[in-house]
């Protein structure tokens, strides 16, 4: 395993990990609607592991502004995690939270900021439970914090933390919807050696 | 026409005059534009990691470390008809995105360590930096024209610069 690429894992445990990215991002969701008190669906997470230059296309391109969420991870296993949401769909969470009180149109402010700071602690809190109840494996995220910056900028982070061992980044793309469609995207970045506690834990033999 | 040539993350790319090169959204990766003033031929390089020696079992991608890729990109200039002699560079990119509170960790010096690993990488090639735009927390958006040596840079929220 030591000896494994990104690449390797992925194409050996594709399944896996789609369904851990199934299931975490499904009670982030969860989170999610308790929070807005409203009816939250999601699409079925796709798994992608990209070349770097193509995560920014997939994203609306690298100039197209996002609101990140970045988180670090400590326990059993170590690495980190981010959350990321189109601009639009930021804006959009967050009047819902603060009732309407961030108006159409208008820019971020710090009141907004700090709720979507909790938005992304409070899903990425839920993803990791679950991914925790699931391994019983103890899984600590750290506080988060938040940018809104274009999104080739706010990628180079995990695409750092993935180009340590490969030269793929491997994300998991949640499509949700209230009323409107957001776009909403978890990036787990285990280091490699987590990897192999995460599918161990899970009961499978690990080359 | 002119042409205006995107390099992606982990990439790198030779123009030559009128044609410009591009990058679109650096974050803590640092884009290295070099220029041989006389033959106007440019080109630049996307780096997101300072040192590929520091690396095991890293990939075998040559432009993703500033070391191996700045010695790259001056080779394909050379290739070209370019002198390392005659060579100048600017620099941008190598920002903090995300600040933890109370965190000085590694990965949170990323960029800062990239900007350090390409100054000297251009250093031990005698290529001298004429301008940079470096650190803070925001990303940039970077066009190179080898006709004039621009170097113009984009983020959100600020103004358009040249240096």
């Amino acid at each position: 395993m030591g000896n494994m690429t990104v690449e390797q894992v992925t194409e050996n445990y594709y399944d896996v990990l789609k369904e851990l990215g199934n299931i975490g991002a499904g009670n982030a969701m969860t989170a999610l609607s308790q929070m807005l008190q409203c009816k939250v669906d999601m699409k079925v997470p796709q798994v992608r592991l990209l070349d770097f230059s193509a995560v920014g296309d997939m994203m609306g391109g690298e100039e197209q502004i996002m609101v990140g969420v970045f988180l670090g991870v400590e326990g059993d296993i170590t690495g980190s995690m981010m959350f990321m949401v189109e601009e639009e769909s930021a804006k959009h969470l967050i009047r819902k939270i603060t009732m309407g009180m961030l108006p159409e149109g208008s820019e971020f402010e710090e009141m907004g900021l700090s709720a979507m700071k909790e938005v992304g602690n409070i899903i990425t809190g839920a993803y990791l439970n679950s991914l925790s109840t699931l391994t019983n494996l103890k899984i600590f995220p750290t506080p988060p914090a938040l940018t809104v910056d274009m999104a080739g900028a706010i990628l180079s982070v995990p695409a750092i933390q993935f180009g340590i061992f490969g030269d793929k980044i491997l994300l998991i793309q949640s499509q949700f919807y209230d009323e409107v469609e957001l776009d909403g995207y978890f990036i787990l970045i285990p280091d490699l050696e987590s990897y192999a506690k995460i599918l161990t834990a899970l009961g499978l033999p690990v080359v | 026409m002119s042409e205006i040539i995107k390099v992606g993350m982990a990439d790198l790319k030779t123009c030559v005059s009128p044609n410009g090169v591009t990058t679109l959204g650096l974050g803590s990766c640092v884009g290295i534009a070099i220029r041989d003033p006389v033959t106007k031929i440019g080109g630049l390089a996307h780096i997101m990691l300072p040192d590929s020696k520091a690396i095991k079992n890293g990939g075998l991608s040559v432009p993703k470390f500033a070391d191996t890729g700045i010695a790259e990109l001056v080779l394909q200039m050379e290739k070209l008809g370019a002198k390392r002699s005659r060579m100048v560079a600017k620099i941008a990119g190598g920002a903090t995105m995300f600040s933890f509170q109370g965190g000085s960790s590694a990965m949170g010096q990323v960029g800062q360590r990239n900007v350090e690993a390409t100054k000297a990488k251009l250093k031990e090639l005698k290529i001298p930096i004429l301008a940079e735009d470096t650190g803070a927390n925001y990303g940039r958006t970077v066009i190179f024209y080898p006709e004039t040596g621009e170097f113009h840079i984009r983020a959100v929220g600020r103004s358009e610069s040249v240096i």
